[in-house]
Formats: structure tokens, sequence, C-alpha cells
């Protein structure tokens, strides 16, 4: 199945499992259901339960955690990464500040989820990958979803063990994208495996019939099958093998078993799809420096500047998977 | 033997006097060096939260702003946990970490964030409502907040979805060195009304009438499950914060009320009125020693 349906379903699970959870946002309700048509269907079978909002971020979001702080749990989803900026305040000086600053007593459950990335040519205002303006702030739990995970059971544990405030990042282009979990055909070139000390989530990939990789790939969300086809492209062509380390909870998260991975690589690539400067690249290669890792380590991600909406301008802007095995091969000089 | 009428009367009264000796003590805690970090007194406007927040229920939800401390104690009664607070003390309400302006109290939050906290009242009273439940929820608002955006998506989702939400604003024609007249465009009491949303406008300080007033629109909020707009011209005594006061002889002048105190002990005998002040003094006093000298 796709990975909305995935999504979808996972949503359906977590609204059957408690009644307290809530859907809100905009043109979320039947017969449209969603912009990306992820909450199809929800409305029909709960719509007591599904609200249609104006498009007004910021109330949104600040009703979400009005409902949070009274009980309920709600979902609130912003049709475009882009648009999460209407709600910053929100998310930061509210939501992710009320149970530290009132003493430990409160809890929000609010869940905000949002498609970032681009390659659809939508243009510089509805492609970017914004996640790096929360990275880091306390309170505000970061989790990327990617299709290699089950998504279902990533948006009903997420929503069920939801506490505090968590931004979930989905993904434009993985939605269309089949949800790969465990071994199916496309990932039979891999093993797939939660390391030591990871998350439930995270999953280290390497390549099967080889040990002792070379080089440790890092991606997140919607960059997951670029590094894949990379690692596959550098595996055939190059005879450079890649861990790829894929981590989905972002913020807050110890990323021990990230440097470890790095340490037996002797080498570590990020790749991003989010502006590189203060990045989510920045604090891993950061995380597994301090740790005294040895190895080399980079980042590919893209290009400064806005993202074009013409085709071929936004191709040449946002990593493909020729600059993530380009910036593997320059990573890794002339040889292992 | 008082009648009823009377008792209310001295209650509403006292509860003035102990925001006011409150409030006053703290600005001179402040000015002795003996509290650090800022604060934002309500003094010449602790009628309105007196006259409001005494027509609520227990399970009503309030959401206050930076000015919050006569909403807290007409709700709570507590100044020693708020002084407790101020201090950044652990047994403070919010384990020292909120200070003035960040208060939570079991259905009481404020927040440093003008506008900001309307959604989040919004969201509390939809949930109420969502739930069954008979409450309404309150947000306070001064005349500055109406320049946040997020107020006025409020409005439009409060009137949409049918939420219980009262909105108090607390018009004192100031926002910290602004004046109304830079930071308001055009009117205050019916800026509701085009978002299909009823309002009802006070200009006075008598904290009888706002509590009349206070329990029709609170009544209102309960019955129709619908938002509704109070708004309240108020006259800030104080400065802004701590000393910050830029306001002229004749800005002043321009918007004074009587003083609610003033206005609210009129109304008593001499001797019960002073009698209540002393109480009042006397408590914030008993408090401020055992807070400060409590280490």
């Amino acid at each position: 199945m796709d990975c909305r349906t995935a999504i979808g379903l996972g949503l359906a699970k977590a609204m059957e499992e408690d009644p307290k959870v809530l859907l809100l946002g905009e043109d979320i309700v039947d017969p449209y259901g969603g912009a990306f048509k992820v909450t199809r269907g929800l409305s029909s079978r709960w719509p007591d339960r599904v609200f249609a909002s104006p498009i007004s971020e910021a109330a949104l979001v600040g009703i979400g955690n009005g409902l949070a702080l009274s009980g309920w749990k709600p979902v609130v989803e912003i049709m475009f990464g882009d648009f999460v900026t209407l709600a910053v305040d929100q998310l930061v000086n509210h939501a992710a500040k009320f149970r530290g600053m009132y003493g430990g007593k409160v809890s929000v459950p609010l869940l905000v989820r949002t498609p970032m990335g681009g390659r659809r040519g939508y243009g510089p205002t509805h492609s970017q990958s914004l996640e790096t303006l929360f990275l880091g702030t306390p309170g505000l739990e970061v989790v990327s979803a990617n299709e290699i995970v089950d998504l279902t059971e990533l948006v009903a544990s997420t929503i069920s063990e939801l506490r505090d405030p968590v931004l979930f990042l989905e993904n434009k282009s993985m939605y269309g994208r089949e949800n790969r979990t465990g071994v199916d055909s496309r990932l039979d070139a891999f093993r797939v495996k939660t390391p030591e000390g990871a998350g439930r989530f995270d999953r280290i990939l390497s390549l099967r019939g080889f040990s002792g990789a070379d080089l440790t790939i890092v991606a997140h969300g919607g960059m997951v099958p670029l590094v894949l086809e990379a690692a596959t492209i550098l595996a055939i062509e190059d005879e450079i093998f890649a861990d790829i380390a894929v981590p989905a909870r972002l913020h807050p998260v110890d990323m021990s078993w990230i440097a470890t991975a790095a340490s037996a690589t002797g080498a570590m690539l990020v790749a991003e799809e989010s502006q590189l400067p203060w990045g989510f690249g920045a604090e891993v290669l950061a995380s597994v420096a301090e740790r005294g890792v040895q190895a080399r380590m980079g980042r590919v991600g893209p290009a400064r500047g806005v993202i074009p909406a013409g085709a071929d301008a936004e191709t040449g802007h946002l990593p493909q998977v020729g600059d993530v095995v380009s910036a593997a091969r320059a990573l890794l000089g002339g040889g292992r | 033997m008082k009648s009823g009428r009377e008792d209310c009367r001295s209650s509403l009264f006292g509860r003035i006097a102990l925001i006011r000796a409150f409030e006053e003590r703290l600005l001179e805690l402040f000015a002795q060096g003996r509290i650090s970090g800022t604060t934002h007194t309500c003094i010449g406007q602790e009628a309105d939260a007196v006259g409001v927040i005494g027509n609520l229920r227990p399970e009503d939800w309030i959401f206050s702003n930076h000015r919050c401390h006569g909403h807290y104690i007409a709700r709570f009664d507590d100044p020693e946990g708020l002084l407790r607070e101020i201090l950044g003390r652990k047994d403070g309400i919010c384990a020292g970490v909120g200070g003035s302006q960040h208060l939570q109290r079991e259905r009481f939050f404020s927040n440093g964030i003008q506008g900001g906290i309307v959604p989040c009242a919004a969201g509390l009273a939809l949930g109420s409502r969502l739930g069954g439940e008979d409450s309404i929820a309150v947000a306070f608002l001064g005349d500055g907040t109406l320049g946040e955006g997020v107020v006025y998506e409020t409005l439009n989702m409060a009137s949409l979805w049918g939420i219980p939400l009262l909105l108090v604003v607390e018009d004192n024609g100031w926002a910290q060195s602004t004046p109304a007249r830079v930071g308001v465009a055009g009117d205050v009491a019916t800026r509701a009304r085009s978002f299909g949303i009823d309002h009802l406008h006070l200009e006075t300080t008598d904290v009888d009438a706002l509590s009349e007033a206070a329990a029709r629109a609170i009544d209102a909020v309960r019955s129709s499950r619908r938002p509704f707009w109070l708004s309240i011209r108020t006259f800030r005594a104080g400065p802004h914060s701590k000393g910050d006061d830029v306001r002229t002889e004749s800005d002043i002048a321009s918007r004074r009320l009587p003083d609610p105190l003033d206005a609210a002990g009129a109304k008593l005998d001499a001797e019960v009125r002073d009698r209540l002040v002393g109480q009042a003094r006397d408590r914030v006093d008993a408090c401020v020693r055992a807070v400060l000298e409590d280490r």
C-alpha cells in the first residue's frame, strides 16, 4: 500500500482506539479528504471528531493546545510544511512550554502533522523542508516519517503515546510511494534492523552479502529512497559499501547509535533536503564529533536560495541521487 | 445584622483591597531590590478581575495574560502561593519556573504572550463543549492585544464552531507606552460584531456594575455555548511593568476613572471599609514575612 494510505490507516487506528483523538485541519473533510488525501474517509466515519478549519494555522494549533490541555488528543494537519511558520508561536511559546513553565503539572498531547519536501514543482513557498526551525526546541518532539517503517504503526503508536507535543513530518513525494516495510522485493538488497540504543522506529540498513561498510549515510524522511538508490549505485559502480542510518525521531534524540555506526565505518555523510546551514546534518556531525568518533564527515543538501518552480531548475536545486553519490565519492577520496 | 448584599459588598471590596495591597507591596519589593525579574501590576483594574471571576464556577477555565495577579488572587485567594512563585521558589505555584506571568493552577492559566493565549482559551472551551460540560472559558485581553492577528482568527473560529468562550477586554487605553489612538483602529466595543458575536461594553470601575454585567455575559456564553465579547473601559493606575510610565498628566487625565477601591469603599461604613483595608494589608504583610523569611 502507498504511504498516504498507511498514514491514513494509522490515523483511523488511533481514532478507533481512543475516543479522545480529534482531527483538525484545512480541507480535510470528505469528499475532498485533504490536499494530499491522507484523511480521506475519516470525517465520514467520525463526523463529530473531524473539524474543517478556516485558513488560520495559528488559531488552529492554538485551539489544539487548548484541547490538549483539557483532556483531548488533537491531531492538527498543517496542509503544507511551508505553512508551519504561521504556527510557530503556538508551537514554541505555548505548546512546547506549558509543561516546563507550569512546573511539570500539565501535559499537552498535541500532534501537528505536515508534509515537507519539494520535487513537485510547487515553487518556493510550497516545497520547503522547514523542520530546522523547530529542531532543538525544548519541549517539542520532532518525528520524521519515512517509507521503510510501518507508517500505520508509527502514526498510531505516536498518537497513542502522546504526552507532549509532537511535530510529525510527512513528505509530499513519499505519499504516493509504496510503504516498504520489512522484507519485500524492493528492500531485498538490504538487511534492515533497529540498532542497539536506537528508538523503536530507527533503522540501519546494510547491504546484504557484505560486511564492514566503508561509509555511513544518514538520512531521514523523504531523502530515504534517494540514499538507498545512491547506496546501490555506489556498491555497483564504485564498490563503496554504505550502511544507511535512518532516524525516525529527530529530536530529542540520543545519537549514540549513529556515532557507533559512523565509528564502525570511519566515514559519515548526511544527506538532507533542508538547507545545510545550522540544520539536521550539522547536529548529526556535531553529536558524532563530540563523542570523539574519528571519521571523515560531510553533508550534502540543496543549493542555497529559494526552491525554483520550474522542473529542471528544481531538479538542479534539490539534492538528487547523483549528488549523494558524488558527495560519497568525494568524501572517501580515491580509496576506501 | 449584615444583609446578604452588605456581605457581598464587603466581600467584593475585601478582594479588591487584597489585590491592591499585594500589587502595591510587590512594586515596593521590586524597588527595594528584594525581587528580581519583571512584573505587570493591575493597580486600578482590580474590579475587572473581581467582578468577572466572582461569577465563574470552579470548573470554568481562565486564561490570563502578563497582567495576571488580580485574576489569580480573585480566583484562588492565594497571595502567598503567588508571591512564592514570583520569587522563584520551588514551592511556588509552578515550582518557581513560571514566575509572575506564567501561572497555572487547576483550570487557571496565564502566559506572557498576548493574543496567543486567546486560541488556547478557545481550545479549552471547545474541549468543555465536546465533553458535554457546562463550563466555559474566559480569556483576558488588553487593548494592546487587539493588534495581534490570532485574536481575529479565534473570533472567526469561535463563531463558526460554536465555542463557549468569553473574551474580556480590559481596555485601559495604553499598551505599555503606546496609547490606543496609535495602536487600536476603529471601535473596541463592537469589534467582534462582524464575526456574528454578541457583545457588551462597560465604562466603569464599579465592581457591582461589573459583576452584574459579567454575570449576564457569562450566563449568555454558558447557555448559548457561543462566544461573547465583553469590553471594559478601565484605568491602569500604575506603570506597565516597573517604573516605566511615560504617560503625561493629560494622558492620564483623559483616561482616568474612579479608583475601584474608593468606589466600592464608598458604599460601606467607614469603619467596615477601614477594617477590611487593614486586614488586606496585614494579610499581605504576613505573607511577605512568611515567604521572604522562609529560605
